[in-house]
């Protein structure tokens, strides 16, 4: 991390649902502030919204990180919850163990990680059952 | 064509408009969120049913032109306010979402 590396941190709560995603759509007006090219901010604010919302729905909510270097926007988002058992199986479009409740609001495609994957340049998961989840993903500023 | 026109159109109720102004230039349907994040482009007019907070910030983080709520689905006070404060044009008809999204396509 060089010295004016900007940082902005953010407690996701896993018990309010309705304001969920609040911490990305915060990401993209900082970004917009700091003169980030649109593109740029849509693939972050995308990227993030579906982790954070993931960390609220799979793992009762965690901390949320943003580092805008010069040259990338880093995003690490890391719980206490569950943990990914098979990550390669999370990763797959439509995999989903979201329960009815959320499902009935918009949510449990199994599409949530792949966007992640597919919005950034570098995207890492590190699990362990029972003790958690971190998401570490990197949209390059070309 | 502008929300505005979208909204004579289609005949819609303007339930908040903070840039009528904003051109369309394409539009997108559904109601599974994270599908609507990976396929919305920024601009599109997103056709939905589905109507709880978190389509305010699918909408924002998308940058997509206009919600527009069809067939006339029922929406909490909480989310008409939350697409204002977010600057979110959130508009709502009676058609159905293919009505809607072939009536704007002639248009586009
Ligand atoms: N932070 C996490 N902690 C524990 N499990 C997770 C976490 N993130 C994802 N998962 C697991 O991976 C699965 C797939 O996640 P993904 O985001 O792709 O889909 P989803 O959240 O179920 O639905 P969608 O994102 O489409 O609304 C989840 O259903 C869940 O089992
Ligand atoms: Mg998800």
């Amino acid at each position: 991390m060089s010295e004016d590396t900007v940082r902005f941190h953010f407690d996701v709560d896993g018990e309010n649902f309705t304001s969920a995603g609040e911490a990305s759509v915060q990401v993209k007006k900082l970004l917009r502030q700091l003169g980030i090219a649109p593109d740029v901010i849509r693939r972050v604010g995308i990227a993030m919204y579906e982790g954070e919302i993931n960390m609220v729905i799979h793992a009762n909510g965690g901390d949320a990180d943003v580092l805008v270097d010069n040259d990338k926007i880093t995003i690490i988002l890391a719980d206490t919850g569950p943990g990914i058992a098979n990550i390669e199986l999370a990763m797959q479009e439509g995999y989903s163990t979201a329960p009815d409740k959320i499902r009935s609001l918009g949510f449990g495609a199994g599409m949530g990680l792949p966007n992640m994957k597919r919005y950034t340049d570098d995207m890492k998961i590190e699990s362990e059952v029972g003790k958690g989840t971190t998401v570490t993903m990197v949209v390059n500023i070309a | 064509m502008t929300v505005n026109e979208a909204i004579g159109l289609l005949g819609l109720e303007t339930l908040n408009l903070s840039d009528g102004d904003r051109p369309i230039e394409g539009g997108y349907t559904g109601d599974l969120l994270s599908w609507v994040m990976g396929r919305a482009q920024s601009g599109d007019a997103w056709v939905t049913i589905m109507t709880n907070i978190n389509v305010v910030a699918v909408a924002q983080l998308t940058d997509v032109a206009c919600v527009i709520i069809a067939e006339g689905a029922e929406i909490g006070g909480d989310v008409i306010a939350r697409a204002a404060s977010q600057g979110i044009n959130l508009l709502r008809g009676g058609k159905t979402a293919w009505e809607m999204i072939s009536a704007l396509s002639d248009k586009i």
